[in-house]
């Protein structure tokens, strides 16, 4: 009976309700969680070791799925593709800068160019689909456009059709479609540039060019270098331009878009995530290189301010819930 | 004098600036507004016309009537609406009470925690699903709107960075005090920090409501039965197949599909580029 009774104490008292609040906000998004993302995972790991479909009879193999991995000629070689999406992300960055630092001055219809460029980010995968498809078609409105600057349709190759360049017409509709969003991002890092440090270089003298120079740039290298680096992760799992416009067809298959087909389509589930865990690790080693790169990078630039270890890591907290953001907005695809 | 010298040297520059400005514009709008001209056509304009050649009658909304009635987007809208209004809810408040706890409450795994999330936002979705999919089978979650909105609120991470960054910023002090009053964990947080969240919640929201009508990848898998479970995004995968090359007819759809996009972000471009900075720079 006395022990009851401490217990129901304990439940009003103040650690039994931390406990009960922390229990109740907690468990679902922890169930979701584990449910969602880590079972997955774990399952994903276990299926590429079974020669599988999702339903009916499964059969261990060992490492064969792995091995078939790298020998199949549509695996692994895949990822060659990754490098035209590489190209295309640091083109899509350097035009981002480019616009964001002319943007950040005054300019007559600012925010009217900014919002055009941005709205691309903000239509749904598939519709940019169709809209491409759409627009490489032959005689369409990317030819008419290039004929209207003295181009021959004759002399205009198959913009989807052509292996020489079709992977170039897809990695250019993802920096059509991204170049905004980081074009508002790299606003964002130069708007936050304290003011006095512009208002002090003018004093000084300084005109446009130097202040680019000296002050936006060194100010703003940490993202710049941040989306760098993360866009070699984005283009190792490329998928949504092909995927949605030419469904992988005339080599353009990327290393998920095959993997998609290889799970979904031909359900080789062992052999898909067999795929799906070779590239997790490679994912995974370049995030861990990034960090260490990062470490190396700016413990040698802030050694001597004590506080710098401590923004750094902030900093590196805010990349990721960036990255996050950026996959959440733009669907589960990067 | 020496502003006037200044001036003459910037003319080059201001050119090459607007230039710049104007093409790129250009080239972000041109694929959209080539879709827009063609949805306006007749079937037999957009025979004979070529694609940039300008409608006749800027009024003709055939096209969109029977995009609209085709790819069945009354169904799809509704589902759409009440995909968006139930995974708003549900990761609002699963997304700020999670922040609540990560942010207020010291407690051995506090850290894993977060590392958790951090880690599974990682994981890249579309090779995630080969499992996912398994579970939501055994889960009777295919065909379920009621699964298609648990998943989506499951693997979302992005608010919960946004509301722990904003909770930092709230004083403690507000927490103490309620405390010495007497209010209960519950009190302090539906009462006093729920509504301090409320600039925090709307960014997130616009950000999450953007990407949830988009979401295609998942909403193809799981939600297979294309009459019954379109959403706006899905409904487009109608046009694949034999109306493959009406043209005027999918630009018809695709414009009504972006639409909805197209008004947000009119009406909400502030807060969408300061909630995209949000988890990047400030500071």
């Amino acid at each position: 009976m006395k022990r009851k009774r401490t217990l129901g104490e304990w439940a009003r008292s103040r650690d039994g309700q931390r406990l009960f609040v922390m229990l109740a906000f907690m468990i679902i998004p922890l169930v979701l969680l584990f449910v969602f993302t880590y079972l997955p995972f774990g399952e994903m790991f276990g299926y590429s070791f079974y020669n599988m479909k999702y339903t009916g009879a499964r059969k261990f193999v060992g490492w064969k799925n792995y091995i078939k991995v790298f020998e199949r000629d549509d695996c692994f070689k895949a990822l060659r593709l990754s490098l035209y999406y590489m190209v295309g992300s640091v083109v899509q960055l350097a035009l981002a800068l480019y616009l964001a630092t002319v943007l950040s001055f005054k300019v007559k219809g600012g925010s009217l160019f900014k919002g055009m460029m941005f709205f691309p980010f903000l239509i749904n995968g598939i519709a940019v689909g169709f809209i491409f498809k759409f627009f490489y078609t032959r005689g369409f409105v990317f030819d008419t456009v290039l004929q209207w600057c003295g181009f021959q349709l004759d002399n205009l190759p198959y913009w989807l059709r052509d292996q020489r360049i079709n992977n170039w017409s897809l990695v250019g509709t993802s920096v059509w479609r991204y170049f905004g969003q980081n074009m508002v991002l790299f606003i964002g890092a130069i708007m936050s540039v304290d003011n006095e440090l512009y208002e002090a270089a003018k004093l000084d003298g300084a005109n446009n060019r130097q202040l680019l120079r000296y002050i936006i740039l060194p100010s703003i290298k940490t993202i710049i270098t941040l989306n760098v680096i993360l866009s070699i992760t984005g283009s190792l799992s490329a998928f949504e331009p092909p995927y949605v416009i030419t469904d992988g067809a005339n080599g353009t298959g990327t290393y998920f878009v095959i993997m998609h087909e290889i799970a979904h389509t031909q359900q080789k589930v062992g052999l898909a995530s067999a795929m799906a865990i070779v590239l997790l690790i490679i994912i995974l080693l370049a995030t861990l290189l990034q960090k260490l790169f990062f470490k190396y990078v700016f413990r040698s630039a802030e050694d001597e301010d004590p506080n710098a270890t401590a923004r750094r890591d902030r900093r590196l907290a805010r990349l990721s819930a960036r990255q996050t953001v950026k996959a959440a907005v733009s669907g589960p695809e990067v | 004098m020496e502003s006037k010298v200044f001036n003459i040297k910037m003319i080059p520059w201001i050119i090459v600036k607007y230039l710049s400005l104007v093409f790129f514009s250009f080239v972000a709008v041109l694929p959209v507004v080539s879709c827009v001209i063609t949805a306006f056509k007749t079937e037999e304009e957009y025979q004979t016309t070529n694609v940039m050649t300008l409608p006749q009658n800027w009024l003709n909304f055939d096209n969109f009537i029977q995009a609209f009635t085709k790819a069945g987007m009354g169904r799809a809208f509704v589902n759409s609406l009440i995909i968006l209004a139930c995974v708003l809810f549900f990761s609002t408040m699963i997304g700020t009470q999670l922040a609540y706890v990560l942010d207020r409450f010291q407690f051995p795994g506090n850290t894993i925690i977060r590392n958790l999330f951090l880690f599974a936002s990682l994981l890249p979705g579309v090779a995630m699903q080969i499992a996912v999919y398994e579970i939501m089978y055994k889960l009777h979650f295919i065909n379920s709107l009621a699964g298609y909105i648990t998943v989506m609120c499951g693997t979302d991470v992005i608010s919960i960075y946004i509301y722990i960054q904003f909770f930092e910023n709230i004083s403690k002090s507000l927490d103490e005090s309620a405390i010495v009053d007497g209010a209960s964990y519950f009190t302090i947080f539906y009462r006093i920090l729920f509504p301090l969240l409320k600039p925090a919640i709307v960014t997130s929201c616009i950000l999450k409501g953007v990407g949830t009508f988009n979401e295609y990848y998942m909403a193809n898998l799981y939600l297979q039965d294309k009459k019954k479970y379109a959403t706006v995004a899905t409904s487009l995968y109608t046009f694949v197949g034999p109306l493959g090359s009406k043209y005027n007819l999918i630009c018809a759809g695709v414009i009504i599909a972006l639409l909805p996009a197209l008004f947000v972000f009119i009406i909400f471009q502030k807060q969408i580029y300061s909630g995209l900075t949000a988890g990047a720079v400030k500071g």
